[in-house]
């Protein structure tokens, strides 16, 4: 029973977060909708009721977009027609597509946080992690048989974001060169390393003006997990899933995990415990980048299918603050990842149906964000009470997280 | 009555923090309220200065009954507290730290007074002998005068009924004496004083009347001239408690610790520890007496691992480790209870049971290659909190949120989770009360008896006198004398800190 309502209080925060982002954002519609204002001089009532209607319609859109339509879903299901149930679940299955990489960058960040670093440095880590995969398969291509490609692909995002993790964690751990520079500095190292590397011959795509690399897909492939047209959910989502439940045992389950949380909350008392808080620091930052490069990985060999410049789309930013949303929990960067991947894929169609321009959706997204950020002002805006003792207890860790996990 | 609290009852989830208290006090009386830590004094003086609300009860002000809905509405009725950490600018000067909220103004864009608020400050620091200079910076204040600055900020806002939260944990003995003065004067010029602390000595020294508190209810009321501390501490605990804890005579046998001629540089390079030589022994307790600042810090770091001696021979049951990590100093089998346990020896966002594992999580049982045995780590953390007597409604709670008796007891349970051959235990019972002093001394004795060599340092000289076999004072890092515990009083110990040398002593 405790479990439950202190399970039920960790919720409460970040659902009137999303529930208020979504409130505000539909604020926003109203006030954005130039037609509204035009009848407002002529037919105040309908204006109005079209302003709301508008948001109603722009919700339903995304919610469509997001999980397909219900109806649909199952009479496509009764008729069997494969055509019919891709077309039918590809919503869902491409909101899945769109979490994928941000639980393995959220799962990035929330290692970094707990051990006390702030790595900004996931784009950079996602972009050389793409770089490194793309690379393996072109040299690889036609050499080894397909499976050991896409292994060794997946192998040297891993081994390149992890690397590009590690440097920060490094310099930190022997120089004290604090990790938000550093790891800002290589965002932009890892994005020119990228561009000059598409602009070879081996990788760029042959005859594009634009700097893309040539389609991986005919060479290595993610095998899908619905083998149905147009569907391109994969089993990279299952491996994100996997790793979510691996960072979760390292964390609460092993020694290496405690020495990186314990070194995360107080280096003071860590050293104190004998534990190298350095080694914790490199530990957690070439994890971090691991995962982050793996993110790139999947989606050059998988969803995406080719390297191009903006392969991650700024995920290694969002990603902080959905790890900061999930309460550096494993399974909270699932859920938030899914909630963020639904907003995405939901807005692309709230865009199509309703003509509502895809920034405001980004809005909507920065709004969840931000309450998140503040949740002093969530808890007041709804009114929710906190226990006093609870309230001087609630030791914010230098990581930001209030949330301490337990073992 | 000028102030009366009548049945004052706080809930807060988990704990009656007060239940139906209440207490009394008249103009120009000084009432002090004694109580452990977590016994519900803090939680009733904010009620009283209008922070809390109280679930119920009624506050009389002059036989008024009051509602206090903000502080502000406890300020305007009279009641100005002095909170155990000042809320103070350090940019400021006197002047504006006091007027702040409080300015008056001279036009009506707002400019500030200063003239008026500086007169008011100095003939209040004249009338108290409170001996302040209104014009200097707070930051370059001792932290005793500070003090002082907050009396006149409620003093200056017209309160008449004052509240002092466990005024002299930050002062030295000194200072502390002072206060008193400054009290006495105070209660003569007709103020209502409330001093809420939990040393026995300062209650008999000051207070007109004493409440005790125990576990959020009024255990008991005392009149000074009649009470004796060891009435106070039995009431205060609830049983019969041992101010000096009970023990036989040492047996001393092999040296555990040996140090000689060590030299150790503080965190300026400057060298703190001077050339100390000093044996602990298995079976003895010796206690390092001396004013803080004298190189204890830095030497207990050197013998633990946590910093690296200069030069010198430092072995612990025979091993070198002049420049062992704190782990291998752990290996040897020494227990350490480290000064500042907020800042080394706990993890406050972290569980009862991580903190008990703290400095042997890498170890069976709690771990076998790399990967935790849950089982083991909550069934051996929950053997400690029972066998520690560490209140905690479970080993999942924060070590944050205990009392600071309760996390002393996480500290010295884990030490002693393990065989120690060697316990260095720093300031191993400040800020802790009665109950948990008495409790953590008789652990130690404990380890000593069982035949382990334990190292004390601490600057208070009752601890000193109540535990130490053998008292080594320590001035500006070197050992100036030792005294067997016999030998020693306040007045020889005393000579030797401030640096005297001393003929009785024994050279170390």
């Amino acid at each position: 029973m405790k479990r439950v309502t202190s399970f039920a209080r960790r919720l409460a925060v970040p659902t009137l977060s999303v529930i208020t982002a979504l409130i505000v954002g539909a604020i926003a519609i109203v006030l954005t909708d130039f037609d509204a204002y035009s009848k407002l001089g002529t037919d105040p009532v309908g204006a109005i009721a079209g302003a709301v209607g508008g948001v109603g319609k722009a919700y339903g859109s995304m919610l469509a977009g997001a999980f397909g339509d219900p109806t649909r879903i199952v009479t496509a299901l009764q008729t069997g027609n494969p055509k019919d149930v891709a077309s039918a679940i590809r919503p869902i299955t491409e909101t899945l597509v769109a979490a994928t990489p941000y639980i393995f960058t959220g799962l990035a960040i929330a290692i970094s946080f707990r051990a006390g670093m702030f790595n900004i440095g996931g784009d950079g880590q996602i972009r050389l992690g793409a770089l490194a995969a793309t690379m393996a398969a072109i040299f690889l291509a036609g050499k080894v048989a397909s499976p050991i490609i896409l292994l060794a692909a997946l192998a040297a995002a891993i081994v390149a974001g992890g690397f590009w993790g590690f440097i920060p964690g490094f310099l930190k751990a022997r120089t004290g060169a604090h990790e938000v520079i550093t790891t800002i500095m290589l965002n932009s190292i890892a994005s020119l390393v990228l561009f000059f590397a598409l602009r070879s011959p081996e990788l760029r795509a042959a005859g594009s003006s634009s700097p893309v690399s040539k389609n991986l897909q005919p060479i290595v492939d993610v095998p899908n997990i619905i083998a149905l047209p147009t569907l391109r959910l994969d089993y990279g989502f299952v491996v994100a899933l996997i790793m979510a439940g691996l960072v979760s045992l390292l964390l609460f389950r092993t020694t290496k995990g405690f020495e990186l949380r314990a070194s995360g909350f107080s280096l003071t008392a860590a050293r104190y415990a004998g534990i190298s808080a350095g080694g914790s620091m490199m530990l957690a930052m070439a994890l971090s980048g691991g995962l982050a490069g793996l993110a790139g990985g999947f989606m050059v060999i998988g969803t995406v299918g080719q390297l191009s410049l903006d392969i991650s789309g700024g995920i290694g930013f969002n990603a902080i603050a959905l790890a900061l949303l999930a309460g550096l929990r494993p399974s909270g960067v699932v859920a938030a990842a899914l909630l963020f991947g639904a907003l995405t894929q939901g807005g692309k169609l709230m865009g199509v149906q309703s003509g509502i321009p895809f920034e405001l959706l980004i809005f909507i997204m920065a709004l969840v964000i931000m309450f998140v950020a503040a949740p002093g002002l969530i808890r007041s805006i709804w009114r929710i009470k906190v226990a006093k003792p609870a309230a001087e207890i609630a030791t914010v860790s230098p990581t930001g997280a209030s949330e301490a996990g337990t073992l | 009555m000028r102030l009366e609290l009548r049945d004052i009852t706080k809930r807060f989830p988990g704990v009656l923090a007060n239940d139906k208290i209440s207490i009394a006090a008249d103009r120009g009386k000084v009432l002090a309220m004694l109580g452990e830590n977590g016994a519900g004094k803090t939680t009733l003086m904010n009620i009283l200065s209008g922070l809390y609300r109280p679930d119920s009860g009624q506050i009389f002000i002059d036989g008024e009954e009051l509602v206090f809905a903000d502080p502000v509405d406890a300020i305007r009725a009279g009641v100005g507290m002095v909170h155990q950490h000042f809320m103070l600018v350090p940019v400021f000067d006197v002047v504006e730290s006091v007027a702040l909220g409080a300015e008056t103004v001279t036009d009506r864009i707002g400019t500030f007074d200063r003239a008026a608020a500086r007169k008011r400050i100095v003939e209040l620091s004249e009338q108290y002998k409170l001996d302040v200079d209104p014009d200097a910076r707070i930051e370059s204040l001792p932290v005793g005068v500070r003090q002082r600055v907050e009396i006149i900020k409620a003093l200056y806002r017209h309160s008449d009924i004052l509240v002092l939260d466990e005024p002299s944990a930050v002062l030295t003995p000194y200072e502390t004496e002072e206060l008193f003065t400054i009290i006495r004067s105070l209660a003569a010029g007709g103020t209502t004083v409330i001093f809420i602390t939990h040393k026995l000595n300062e209650v008999l020294e000051v207070a007109d009347d004493i409440v005790v508190l125990r576990r959020g209810r009024v255990a008991g009321k005392a009149d000074p001239k009649t009470a004796t501390r060891q009435e106070l501490a039995n009431l205060m605990v609830g049983r019969d408690v041992e101010l000096i804890v009970p023990k036989g005579p040492a047996k001393p046998a092999d040296v555990v610790l040996h140090m000689e001629g060590v030299f150790v540089r503080d965190d300026r390079l400057e060298m703190a520890v001077n050339g100390l030589d000093l044996d602990v022994r298995a079976g003895e307790i010796v206690a390092i007496a001396g004013v803080q600042g004298n190189g204890q810090t830095e030497l207990v770091e050197a013998i633990t691992g946590l910093r690296n001696a200069d030069s010198g021979t430092i072995t612990i049951a025979g091993h070198h480790t002049e420049k062992a990590s704190p782990r291998q100093v752990s290996d040897l089998g020494v227990a350490h209870i480290p000064e500042d346990r907020g800042r080394d020896g706990l993890i406050n966002p972290m569980t009862i049971a991580e903190n008990y594992i703290l400095d042997s999580y890498h170890k069976p049982p709690y771990s076998k290659n790399g990967i935790f045995d849950l089982k083991a780590v909550r069934e051996r953390a929950a053997q400690g909190v029972k066998d520690f007597d560490i209140r905690t409604p479970s080993i999942d709670t924060y070590a944050g949120q205990l009392s600071g008796g309760n996390q002393q007891k996480v500290v010295v349970a884990r030490e002693f989770s393990v065989p120690v051959k060697l316990v260095v235990a720093a300031q191993p019972t400040r800020g802790l009360d009665v109950g948990s002093i008495e409790y953590i001394h008789r652990r130690l004795v404990e380890q000593r008896d069982a035949g382990a060599a334990i190292l004390i340092v601490s600057t208070e000289l009752d601890e000193v006198l109540a535990v130490g076999d053998r008292i080594a004072v320590m001035f500006d890092g070197r050992i100036v004398g030792i005294l067997e515990g016999d030998d020693a009083t306040y007045e020889n110990l005393g000579l030797l800190m401030g640096g005297a040398s001393f003929g009785g002593g024994v050279a170390a």
